[in-house]
């Protein structure tokens, strides 16, 4: 184990009482509880932590947090990989297993960087340009191999995700200094608050900037200002809470990471991690402000760090990332690295500040404190092969004399300003104001979102909290809540003083290769150069030309420094090229977090049957019919699925079948309208319809053509059941609500849906009477007593039931309904009565087969959106009846009286070979010559070989079909003809006396 | 996600609802319409740019029809009342 040479003897954040080890490329090395992957890697001296994507350049950490662009790794094997996981946000736990990504065959020697020598051969837009020649398809291979950040875990996620829908008054996101306030102040008013903050604790920058809040230090403040908060019942914290999308009236999504922090180890009644939708009244946005790289050669090597990062490592991590360390900066805030660095006991070769002064408090401390200070400098070049060893400085603007010198050291700690976090301001549509003097964007402010603290452009720590205070108060009156404006807060740093920030773009002024841009996506200046030259100056544009920003880290830190290089070239004003739209998420986001528990079985519902357990236990097939679960056939032991299913379509013919059919739509329409309503509604004439019968009927749209056909039966005076077919079972309970609610609300009905409370049960064949009449019943089930299309309701084996004679088969049929629950039971019963019929279970596939042997239609197969009533034979009851039914007026247009319509007719095959059938969707064409080209005069909707016909059947539609029976077509179907001639689309039992027996 | 206020049970998410386009009122007399006046309620519509009335329904909820102002171009929806209220723009009643 190596021994962490890079850890202070003393402070930080983290509990040495814990170690843990761990291990890195399969390396084992030791860190502590309260670290991330990144600091105790430092903390072991490991500094080369990835390479880069175009070039595979060495890298390292850049930062401590969120917008960590370099070390990204994969974690851990199996059902728990995660790829391109940044080790500054991974919680550091017992056994964690880490490698480096990007790199082959591995980080410290990489086969691929190569590609770097070769930099001049790979401009941005190379994908676009080189690889025109001499097709994408040639090169996609070689660029596939090499392209891509991380790999996709092989194995399927063994974690478990949730997903909760929360409302809140005041939702703050980001517990710094800013967030704490904006949440006392809101709590305080009895506002139902939630904190969400992304890291491992609360507390942002006060967890590791050496300040003082009310005479203490700000980390104990922090604790007990979350004390005050954990203690209110309206307040819920939620740290590992990464807020990353923000959308339409303040709905934000939110990943929290549960048990991420115990690795593969956690139990497994814990989810991985939750996604939050939380909906909230007003939101604060304390999100903070991330550090600014400063642009200048080779500012990529391991060993060049955003100076807050070193001082976040050195004081909440207790690592010294360096031991002789150059900082370079535009601002003051930097001078505190200096300053922490000095007391901590690490040399600080020089601060190099492009000012030419400053006489912010820390800079006099700096001065006070004997750091040497180039003012007026910039530093203009690293050295180090895979780490910095040395920087270049040089006069900056050349008002300094003085020449380049370098100046030996292993750690360049920088900083170009700071950068407001407002991705998700700008996701909630806020536009952005630019301020000039330190080179930001910022929230212009929008009246349901408040921001507060360094996302506004506040860098000083009395301002925050402030600011957050104001936030907070302003927040809660707006959500309805009294809310008194905050006391004069405490800020012991009230004193301190900031001198102004000089914002700058480019050190140096040759332009080279090797000034990084975007690090994660190898985005040179001269490559923003090149794009501006080649005219992508729109900033929509030259990001998508570039990539820049469009990595994983979505140019948390190359954003504001491309667009504003861009703006340079152009010279143009910053403002005039504008910020990029930012969208969702603000961090990547995993996959099975946004899945959550939906998957498998849970990813769409299934309805099962009422009698599914029976069907189950024949080990049957299941097709998926819209969500329900319908047997195909029911195979014996030793029958082919075809085999099955002739049986059962023969059995129905010569015997008797039972059919579970509970899918079937029902829906009860009771009211003093009733009869009206309906006779608007179908295009069959209701009112005629004595009690106890059952008529069948179409249902149109207003254009006139057929969207269902059913049957509906009169229960009682003003009382009707309808039953579309099942596939429309709930778009015709919706079309019925629909044309009441904004055609004709006088009407008084009520709709009810009662499809699932009554399973259907379908007797079909020339036994079924035989079987039905064995059951204990009140009802009459004589032919002369319940005739086709008669109703009867009353109680089979004690069960309440209503039967309808209905057929969809041609064949003697009755379709028993009764209470969902009982449908089992009388299942068996029924199966049990038939044995000596021979009965048994038909699937949907024999019923297919029955239906087309009868010529019964299915609305949606056999017609279209263009088919009418007349089409299918049924033009004279559609005029007869006057009344203005939905529709009735479009069947008079011009288009449905004229020219040779598609009418429907039947197919029969000519010259077939054994089972032989027409294929479903051949054409009849004029004639078989391809070369002068085809015209379709119709079309083949169903076929089928009929068992009991010992022939193929067909129907279809054909122009002016009605007149051509008897007449011969060529049929044509993927480069084939058949011939077929037309007859009537009846091929079972035209007479109807099986329907009627 | 944008919420809409639904004339019969508040606020809810836009995926609760489903639009059925712009508010439009059936012939009263369709037997008696015209052929242009019957196409015109069957397939033409304003498609205006900006605010205009439609027809939306809660249909994850009450399952009732309303009408709702919606601008066309940043699809926010504005408005919302009953079918039986009279809309600001003067659209006819839908029956
Ligand atoms: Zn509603």
């Amino acid at each position: 184990m190596a021994k962490p040479d890079h850890r202070l003897p003393q402070g930080g954040r983290i509990n040495r009482d814990k170690p843990l080890s761990f291990s890195y490329d399969g390396a084992v090395y030791q860190g502590y509880e309260g670290d991330t992957l990144a600091s105790a890697l430092l903390a072991n001296g490991k500094r080369l932590l990835g390479r880069s994507f175009k070039y595979h350049r060495p890298r390292g950490a850049l930062s401590a947090g969120v917008e960590e662009c370099n070390a990204l790794v994969r974690l851990e094997s199996g059902g728990y990989v995660e790829p391109n996981a940044r080790a500054t946000l991974v919680p550091l736990y017992q056994g964690l297993s880490a490698k480096s990504q990007n790199c082959w065959p591995s980080v410290d020697w990489d086969i691929q960087a190569i590609n770097g020598l070769a930099a001049r051969f790979l401009p941005v837009g190379f994908y676009n340009k080189t690889f025109m020649w001499p097709s994408w398809r040639f090169w996609e291979g070689f660029v596939r191999r090499a392209a891509g950040l991380g790999e996709a875990p092989e194995a399927a996620d063994a974690q478990e995700y949730h997903k909760r829908h929360a409302h809140c008054d005041v939702l703050v996101i980001g517990a710094g200094p800013a967030g704490l306030m904006a949440a006392l102040q809101a709590a305080g008013s009895g506002a139902r608050v939630i904190l969400a903050d992304e890291q491992e604790e609360m507390g942002g920058s006060l967890l590791w900037e050496q300040d003082e809040i009310a005479g203490i230090a700000a980390a104990e403040w922090v604790r007990s200002a979350l004390g005050e908060l954990a203690a209110q019942n309206n307040v819920t914290l939620l740290k590992r809470c990464t807020a990353t999308g923000y959308y339409d009236h303040n709905l934000i999504v939110m990943a929290e990471r549960v048990s991420d922090f115990l690795g593969p180890k956690a139990p497994v009644d814990v989810p991985r991690q939750r996604l939050w939708k939380v909906r909230a009244a007003q939101v604060v946005l304390a999100t903070g402000a991330i550090e600014r790289p400063l642009v200048f050669p080779n500012n990529d090597r391991p060993g060049v760090m955003l100076a807050a990062a070193v001082r976040q490592y050195l004081n909440r991590y207790a690592v010294a990332v360096g031991q002789r360390v150059v900082v370079a900066c535009n601002n003051d805030s930097a001078y505190r690295t200096a300053l922490d660095l000095q007391a901590a006991g690490v040399e600080v070769v020089a601060v190099v500040d492009v000012r030419a002064d400053s006489q912010g408090s820390w800079v006099n401390q700096a001065k006070s404190a004997g750091i040497r200070i180039l003012n007026n400098h910039a530093v203009t070049n690293t050295k180090g092969r895979k780490g910095v060893t040395a920087a270049r400085v040089a006069p900056y603007s050349g008002e300094t004399p003085g020449v380049a010198r370098w100046l030996d050291c292993d750690l360049v700690a920088m900083s170009g300003g700071w950068n407001p976090v407002v991705h998700l301001y700008s996701q909630s549509g806020g536009d952005l104001d630019y301020v000039e003097a330190d080179g930001v964007f910022v929230p212009q402010g929008r009246d349901y979102i408040q921001t507060a603290g360094s996302v506004n452009g506040r860098w000083l720590l009395a301002e925050c909290l402030r600011e957050g205070a104001g936030a907070g108060v302003k927040a809660a009156q707006t959500a309805g809540f009294e809310a008194a404006a905050p006391a004069p807060e405490n800020a012991s740093a009230d004193t301190l003083k900031q001198g102004p920030t000089l914002p700058v773009w480019k050190l140096v002024d040759e332009s080279s290769d090797k000034q990084w841009i975007d690090f994660q996506h190898d985005v040179t200046l001269s490559d923003v150069e090149l794009a501006a030259r080649e005219n992508f100056i729109s900033v929509e544009h030259f990001k998508r030309f570039t990539t820049t920003g469009m990595s994983v880290d979505q140019g948390k830190t190359s954003n504001i420094n491309g667009l504003a290089t861009l703006a340079q070239v152009l010279g143009k004003a910053i403002p005039q090229v504008g910020a990029t739209k930012f969208r969702p998420p603000y961090t990547p986001v995993a996959m099975g977090a946004l899945a959550g528990p939906d998957l498998g079985p849970f990813y769409r519902p299934k309805r099962e049957m009422p009698c599914h357990d029976w069907h189950a236990a024949q080990q049957g097939d299941f097709d998926d019919a819209g969500y329900w679960q319908r047997p195909s056939c029911y195979p014996l032991a030793g029958e082919t699925r075809q085999q099955a299913i002739k049986r059962e379509a023969l059995m129905v013919r010569r015997g008797v079948g039972l059919f579970e059919g509970s899918p079937l739509g029902k829906i009860e329409v009771r009211g003093k309208d009733a009869a009206e309503f309906l006779n608007r509604i179908y295009m069959n004439n209701v009112p005629s319809l004595k009690q106890g019968h059952i008529r069948y009927a179409l249902a149109l749209n207003d254009a006139g053509a057929i969207t269902d056909d059913g049957v509906f039966t009169k229960l009682g005076e003003d009382h009707y059941l309808l039953s579309p077919s099942s596939a429309a079972a709930e778009r015709f309970v919706g079309s019925l609500e629909e044309w009441h609610q904004t055609a004709w609300p006088h009407y008084e009905v009520i709709i009810s849906p009662v499809t699932t409370q009554w399973a259907t049960l379908t007797l079909a064949g020339p036994k079924a009477r035989q079987v039905l009449q064995k059951l204990d019943a009140d009802i009459d089930f004589s032919k002369a007593a319940f005739p086709h299309m008669a109703f009867r309701s009353g109680a089979l084996e004690g069960v309440p039931a209503r039967i309808s004679r209905v057929s969809f088969t041609g064949e003697l049929s009755y379709e028993v309904n009764v209470p969902a629950s009982y449908a089992e039971a009388l299942w068996r019963r029924l199966l049990q009565a038939g044995e000596p019929e021979g009965i048994a279970a038909y699937g949907l596939e024999a019923l297919i087969i029955l239906r087309l042997e009868k010529g019964y239609l299915h609305i949606g197969a056999d017609t279209d959106g263009n088919t009418i009533p007349d089409d299918i034979g049924w033009g004279a009851p559609a005029r007869k009846k006057a009344v203005d039914y939905i529709g009735r007026r479009s069947l008079d247009l011009p288009v449905y009286c004229q020219g040779r319509r598609l009418q429907l007719v039947g197919f029969k095959l000519l010259g077939g070979r054994g089972e032989q059938c027409i294929e479903v969707g051949a054409h009849s064409i004029e004639s078989a010559d391809t070369a002068s080209g085809m015209r379709s005069t119709g079309f083949v909707t169903s076929s089928c070989f009929s068992p009991h016909l010992n022939q193929p059947v067909a129907i279809g539609r054909i122009e002016d079909g009605r007149n051509r029976q008897g007449e011969v077509v060529a049929l044509y179907y993927d480069r084939k003809t058949c011939r077929a001639e037309i007859t009537a689309p009846v091929f079972y039992d035209p007479e109807g006396e099986r329907l009627h027996a | 996600m944008q919420q809409i206020d639904c004339p019969w049970c508040g606020k809810r998410n836009e995926t609760e609802f489903s639009c059925g386009g712009e508010l439009i009122s059936r012939p009263q007399d369709a037997l008696g319409a015209d052929d242009k006046a019957w196409t015109d309620y069957l397939y033409f519509r304003t498609n205006t740019k900006g605010v205009h009335t439609e027809v939306w329904r809660h249909t994850f909820g009450c399952r009732q029809w309303f009408k709702a102002e919606r601008n066309t171009l940043t699809h926010q929806v504005v408005n919302t009342r009953k079918l039986s209220e009279e809309t600001g723009e003067g659209h006819g009643d839908h029956g």
